[in-house]
């Protein structure tokens, strides 16, 4: 067990707290940088398709976690990242243009996470007046809509055919197969990781969490809840989109099936089950939405027959992991690992009490 | 030319009766629309029942719909009984179904932040649909109840004057829709247990001072809410007929609730409607994508313009 001795405020919101962080983020950085050395291509795609999700799971964690505002349709965003990024590699021609204009992908990229981010504010300023679930159900009816416009601006989108998405070459090298692929992803990760964890000890980020907390006392204390929230949004959705061009290029080809209410579920289970507050929780979570098909495959082989050929077998394993984790670890998996990071630290002295959940009361939404 | 003019209508002269056909196409979509919006109405009444009451939104409603639908199947079709007594058996093995869900599942994560709980009600869906399709006799496949209601048309107005009929299908979901509205009505008007609810989602904390059992009423509204929904699946059976996926329609019953207002019980029913006849009216008029979308647009437009919806209080707090 460490004790921290604070001389210094600025030891408050110093990003590594102590010598600790540079040694186990050090060794996870070597870690996952000799990784794809090591590992068949396979393993190497799919976990360029975990940073991926993490991606998106970091930026549904900025609204849900961070700011306490749900979203029932943030596979939009992704989407909408997907579908920019998809249409600006492959050129664009406007009407007083000869030739069509390909963007490269240091500013596809960024306009793709930019047009995700400025569907989220247009979400996000309704969204001001609206309290928890109505909330919800304007990003889930925007979600829908959405999806709509995917499949009918056929111009576009190239509707249910599909829209096949460029490959980024620098030089000979395909940027978006195999190693580079990985590593252009571990850096946009790692790059999401950093600006959220700035923001987040930053004054918008402390807004963010005051707002979470308690919304009336939060103005009281000054907090434009109007600008913060729009900005959650805003911000939430620009990640989300930078992952969605990521992911346009994961898959090759684009449909408007990828972009389902299904799909926003998976993510709010990926933020719920992960550990909703925490950034590696976004983490721990996308482990757990990639790895519980593999895992469902591997156990299919020892199940009785009957249960085993069930095509609903997968939904309703994700459904009861879901129901349980809410019901007996809210925290998610990450508060399961701090759980066990404290009986280490604390062995032998380790209390059960220590995580205790406090008796809780409803608390009405209502307001009168 | 006569023959698609047969299809449609036995008009003389196209130019006189071309407003009058106009007004009957648009008479008879409105039916139409009614319909289907009272299925909607009876899914809303049950989101609206659990939120007033519970602070709950229960995303399962359209599984527990499905659920229903698929009892009412079990009895009817595969036990053989009578459509009626097969009828009520499932609304009544729901109403268990419900007070069980709310025992064993929503009652130990109350408390917890409401983004939970929704998630928790998802999760439940998730479950009740793939339970549902590895249950032996029911599925993935899609089936259909055999009613004693015909799809035939019954003619509203003497034929002289023009085409408009109802179904007796659709007639049948109408009645069954004014009949609940009334049955509940009359419940939260005139029964004590009506009332101790009507106390219970006004103010919990009070009511539990007045000595009302708040936990066993918030079972027994999730109860009636389940039911509820079991009886919107059953009347929903003939027209979608049933499968694992058709809980997918219940999603459609958040704008109804939204437009009237959340935690209004007749802005749920009047909403219900609403949406339908826009729906059916936008998959008739406008171009094709807008009937799946319309309700939606609908929902995003109240939300902007007036969220506390149609029969809504607008409300404050108070620090």
């Amino acid at each position: 067990m460490r004790f921290l001795f604070k001389t210094d405020y600025d030891q408050d919101i110093r990003l590594a707290k102590h010598s600790g962080y540079y040694w186990s983020y050090g060794a996870l950085l070597v870690l996952i940088t000799a990784v794809p050395f090591v590992l068949d291509s396979y393993y190497v795609g799919q976990l360029t398709q975990l940073y991926i999700m993490a991606i998106a799971g970091v930026g549904l964690m900025l609204l849900s976690g961070y700011t306490g505002l749900v979203s029932l349709g943030h596979a939009a965003f992704f989407g909408i990242g997907a579908y920019t990024e998809a249409v600006l590699t492959a050129g664009v021609t406007l009407p007083f243009m000869s030739e069509p204009v390909v963007f490269p992908f240091v500013l596809s990229f960024p306009l793709a996470a930019i047009f995700a981010a400025i569907a989220g504010v247009i979400i996000g300023v309704p969204a001001l007046r609206l309290m928890g679930i109505y909330l919800a159900m304007a990003t889930f009816a925007f979600a829908i809509v959405v999806e709509e416009i995917f499949s009918r601006w056929e111009s576009v989108t190239n509707g249910y055919t599909g829209l096949l998405v460029e490959s980024l070459y620098i030089g000979d090298m395909e940027l978006t197969d195999g190693r580079p692929f990985y590593f252009l992803s571990l850096g946009m990760l790692i790059m999401v990781i950093l600006f959220s964890l700035n923001l987040l000890r930053s004054p918008t980020g402390r807004a963010m969490m005051a707002v979470r907390d308690s919304e009336i006392s939060a103005q009281s204390m000054g907090v434009n809840l109007a600008k913060v929230k729009t900005t959650a949004f805003g911000i939430s959705a620009g990640i989300t989109g930078l992952a969605g061009a990521l992911f346009a290029h994961k898959l090759g080809f684009l449909s408007p099936e990828s972009f389902t209410v299904l799909q926003s579920l998976e993510l709010l289970v990926l933020v719920i089950v992960g550990g909703l507050g925490s950034l590696h929780g976004a983490i721990f979570g996308a482990m757990f939405v990639l790895a519980l098909p593999q895992a469902l495959a591997i156990m299919k082989d020892y199940l009785p027959l009957y249960i085993a050929e069930q095509p609903g077998l997968e939904p309703l394993i994700f459904g009861m992991i879901l129901v349980f984790f809410i019901i007996f670890e809210p925290l998610g998996i990450y508060g399961r690992w701090l759980k066990v990071k404290l009986y280490f630290q604390m062995f032998p002295l380790y209390k059960k009490a220590t995580f205790k959940r406090q008796k809780s009361y409803m608390k009405s939404e209502r307001l009168r | 030319m006569s023959e698609i003019q047969c299809g449609k209508k036995n008009k003389q002269e196209p130019s006189d009766n071309y407003w009058e056909a106009v007004l009957f196409e648009f008479l008879q979509l409105v039916i139409g629309g009614v319909s289907i919006g009272c299925i909607y109405a009876l899914v809303a009444l049950g989101f609206v029942l659990i939120y007033k009451a519970t602070e709950v939104v229960n995303f399962a409603q359209g599984d527990l719909m499905m659920l229903g639908a698929f009892l009412a199947f079990t009895f009817i079709t595969i036990l053989g009984w009578n459509y009626w007594l097969g009828a009520l058996a499932a609304i009544v093995c729901m109403f268990v179904i419900g007070n069980l869900m709310d025992r064993a599942i929503l009652r130990p994560v109350l408390g917890q932040p409401q983004f939970s709980i929704i998630m928790i009600t998802i999760g439940v869906g998730y479950i009740a649909r793939s339970a549902a399709g590895m249950m032996p006799g029911w599925g993935n496949e899609t089936y259909a109840i055999s009613t004693p209601f015909s799809s035939q048309g019954m003619r509203l107005i003497p034929e002289s004057m023009g085409q408009l009929v109802v179904s007796q299908t659709d007639l049948s979901v109408i009645v069954a829709t004014l009949l609940f509205c009334a049955g509940l009505f009359a419940f939260f008007k005139y029964t004590r247990l009506g009332v101790a609810m009507q106390a219970s989602s006004q103010n919990q904390l009070a009511s539990y001072y007045m000595g009302i059992p708040v936990k066993a009423v918030f079972s027994m509204i999730w109860g009636i809410s389940a039911a509820v929904a079991a009886a919107a699946g059953i009347l929903l059976a003939p027209t979608t007929l049933i499968d694992t996926n058709m809980g997918f329609i219940g999603l459609k019953a958040f704008p109804a609730a939204v437009l009237g207002g959340f935690g209004s019980i007749p802005g749920a029913v009047v909403g219900g409607v609403i949406i339908g006849i826009i729906e059916t009216l936008a998959g008739f008029y406008l171009p094709p994508g807008f009937k799946n979308v319309a309700a939606y647009l609908v929902l995003l437009l109240v939300l902007v313009v007036r969220p506390q919806g149609l029969f809504g209080e607008k409300t404050g707090k108070r620090v």
